[in-house]
């Protein structure tokens, strides 16, 4: 091998994926455990725990005022046996993470080596999304188009936040704040002076980056949780004033009859409108995510990352630690103030209850949960966190159940996130990998 | 005067609930660095267990202290046994995780318990039966009421009992040697998982007290208390200084005095914008909170 070597050694180890054989340590643990996950006497403590947790809540009701109390024993054989099944499944999962018994390479692995080994393949792929998005309100309705348009609002929010969260590696919890400026900056300026959709577009993210300054200016001496909280304060006052200033933005019962985007003068019916609707966001999304992949790979992106693993570091290599986290959280909310313009346009009626710090909890979770630092990552935890409840609807008052649940599966069963961020690195031509082996 | 003794006991009772809470939070943030966020729902199914054995009791004829304690207790047991249950599928598999992973498993789990509860139970607000009783010799007070003046010396009982419990106790020093570098008291043979789990169970049970008292006091309940109340005794446990068992308390104080005060003096609406506001002021001034200590960072 002509390259030098000295430096080579864990380049060339994440490089080839070849030899996939299990690492000492692992084979080490495959023998210590249990030949199998399954442990029928655990599963069975574990379901009577269960139903000793659940009795009261889920076997009692009671009524205080009619004084009455009804008893449901039939729920707690259903608790039982649900536990008991599930406690296997839990642990022969667990067992298998922890063991890692599957020899294949991870997905995502697999995956990304696809698209490397022939670049047509990448761009087909590529192509096939991008005609399934243009035609996609023709093939599907109205409500669906709807749903779309949401999710894609919401990689955007995702997106947005992944420069605070993943990159800057600063928590914001209240996100939704600038959301909520957005929102209203459009819907105020609407309301009082007429503007449109097109104008109040720049200047909604103008004002949300602004407002990201102003609140990071004073935050960012705080580290970690510290921040985390204060985010989260800030947030919910934006809400609080939002919903008692009544001579500002008219309080809880917020600010309806927004006008649509602007629609040339053509007379749009409302599936006419939505249409519109889903393209101008698409487009928004393909933006975003174009600037926000320049960004990772720029200077201030690279000065963002550094700060995120080590910030002493960071200072001594002559990075300006304030401006660097005050451009994150301006960029940030800039993405923010978008969402909450195309939010307005969207439902032509805002109201302080839509940016509540659950909003700010979903949003990060759609960014942790999909990967933080990966675009792909929070493209497909924003679809799975805002299309699962949609399509959940048919089990409609499980459907938060469930959700939360999910949360916390993907989370156990994959802690990095759905997909997770790979940094460019080096990769040694594939012919030499080839021509090395015996 | 009179007005001002009344917020002041007002402020201190609701000071005595968030306390309660934040030592909860500060107990496992201090153990693991994690904000469990689910601590508020611990506090809301305390409530519930006690709202369900309190009907249940007194259908047998139960009354008057005797109800109190056993619902009390039923409550207590019911939210450790939670509390423990949660540590194990939502945040022991994930000891090794990337930091924010456990955050995001932690709002998974209070998504879920809430909808159990709405599920299981019911949506609509419960009133919540007054299980502390007049005390004859309150009837002249008028600044404060008997619920109060309970709430406030359990706080300052449970509160007491738990510094003894960390300060002399070998599990306490065990917690303390974890929360200080929990590889080395791994070294040292402290069982870090069992400590952890102790910790989860004392800070729910601390919840479940703070629960019941404070519905018993309101009256009424519904799924979603647990929401709002976390937020709140997180917000002291930070203001306080997180990790911090007096700053948890101080701190819980401080937020209860401030909401009351803004709501007497100035206006309802505007209660939590103060607690807030008082939060990032605090913050700013001394970034790790009234009573925490800064620690350099180290390179």
């Amino acid at each position: 091998m002509p390259i030098k070597h000295e430096n080579a050694p864990s380049i060339g180890k994440t490089a080839s994926c070849d030899g996939y054989s299990l690492p000492a340590s692992r084979r080490n643990l495959r023998d210590r455990l249990p030949k199998t996950g399954f442990n029928t006497l655990k599963s069975l403590g574990i379901a009577l725990w269960f139903m000793f947790l659940t009795f009261p809540i889920m076997v009692i009701k009671v009524s205080p005022l009619e004084k009455t109390i009804e008893w449901r024993w039939s729920r707690l054989v259903y608790v039982g046996a649900g536990a008991f099944s599930l406690s296997m499944l839990w642990r022969f999962l667990i067992y298998r993470m922890e063991a890692g018994t599957s020899f294949k390479k991870p997905l995502q692995e697999r995956l990304s080596l696809f698209f490397q080994r022939k670049k047509s393949r990448k761009a087909t792929a590529l192509a096939a999304a991008f005609i399934f998005a243009a035609l996609f309100p023709f093939i599907f309705s109205t409500y669906q188009t709807s749903i779309m348009i949401s999710a894609l609002m919401y990689v955007m929010l995702g997106l947005g936040l992944n420069i605070v969260v993943g990159l800057a590696g600063l928590l914001d919890l209240g996100y939704v704040a600038f959301y909520a400026a957005g929102a209203y900056c459009y819907a105020l300026l609407n309301h009082h002076f007429g503007v449109g959709f097109w104008t109040a577009l720049p200047l909604a993210g103008a004002i949300a980056a602004v407002m990201g300054i102003f609140l990071g200016f004073p935050v960012l001496r705080l580290r970690g949780d510290y921040l985390a909280i204060v985010t989260l304060g800030f947030g919910e006052i934006i809400r609080l004033v939002l919903e008692n200033w009544n001579e500002f933005s008219f309080g809880p019962s917020g600010i309806a009859g927004i006008d649509r985007p602007w629609d040339f003068g053509l007379g749009f019916t409302l599936r006419g409108h939505t249409i519109y609707l889903f393209y101008i966001v698409c487009l928004l999304v393909l933006l975003t995510m174009v600037v926000v992949s320049r960004l990772r790979n720029s200077r201030i992106g690279r000065a963002w990352i550094a700060l995120r693993e080590d910030e002493i570091a960071c200072e001594a290599m002559g990075i300006d630690k304030t401006r660097t986290k005050l451009t994150a959280f301006a960029l940030g909310a800039t993405w923010a103030g978008f969402g909450g313009c195309l939010l307005a346009a969207k439902t032509t009626f805002i109201n302080p209850a839509s940016f509540t710090f659950m909003e700010s909890a979903i949003i990060l979770s759609i960014v942790v949960l999909g990967g933080m630092g990966s675009i792909s990552g929070v493209i497909l935890g924003a679809f799975i966190l805002i299309l699962m409840p949609e399509y959940l609807r048919a089990f409609s008052e499980y459907r938060m159940l469930a959700f939360g649940a999910a949360m916390v599966i993907i989370m156990v069963f994959r802690p990095q996130g759905l997909i997770s961020a790979t940094r460019k690195r080096y990769e040694f031509p594939e012919e030499k990998r080839e021509g090395e082996k015996p | 005067m009179e007005y001002f003794l009344e917020l002041f006991f007002g402020g201190l009772t609701r000071g005595s609930i968030y306390a309660l809470l934040a030592l909860g939070y500060t107990m496992v943030y201090g153990i693991i660095q994690l904000i469990n966020f689910a601590h508020g729902e611990i506090y809301m199914i305390g409530a519930f267990t006690a709202l369900i054995a309190a009907s249940a009791l007194s259908m047998l004829g139960l009354d008057g202290w005797s109800l109190l304690a056993i619902a009390g207790l039923a409550a207590v047991i019911y939210s450790a046994a939670y509390g423990f249950t949660l540590e194990k599928i939502a945040y022991k598999p994930l000891r090794k995780a990337p930091r924010l992973s456990p955050l995001i498993s932690a709002i998974g789990m209070s998504i879920f318990l809430q909808n159990y509860v709405l599920l299981a139970q019911t949506s609509d607000f419960l009133s919540f039966p007054a299980l502390i009783d007049e005390f004859p010799f309150m009837e002249d007070v008028t600044i404060i009421r008997s619920s109060e003046l309970v709430i406030i010396s359990v706080t300052a009982l449970s509160t007491a009992l738990l510094t003894i419990f960390i300060k002399f106790t070998g599990i306490g020093k065990a917690m303390r040697a974890v929360a200080q570098d929990r590889i080395m008291a791994m070294l040292l043979g402290v069982k870090v998982d069992r400590v952890i789990s102790v910790t989860f169970i004392i800070g729910s049970a601390l919840a479940a007290v703070g629960g019941v008292l404070i519905s018993s006091h309101v009256g009424q309940i519904n799924f979603y208390i647990g929401f709002i109340a976390g937020i709140k005794a997180f917000t002291a446990a930070v203001l306080g200084g997180i990790g911090s068992l007096p700053g948890a308390v101080l701190g819980g104080l401080v937020l209860g005095w401030t909401e009351s005060f803004a709501t007497g003096y100035v206006s309802s609406d505007y209660e939590d914008v103060f607690a807030f506001g008082l939060l990032v002021f605090i913050l700013i001034c001394k970034p790790s909170g009234i009573l925490g200590r800064s620690s350099a960072e180290k390179v």
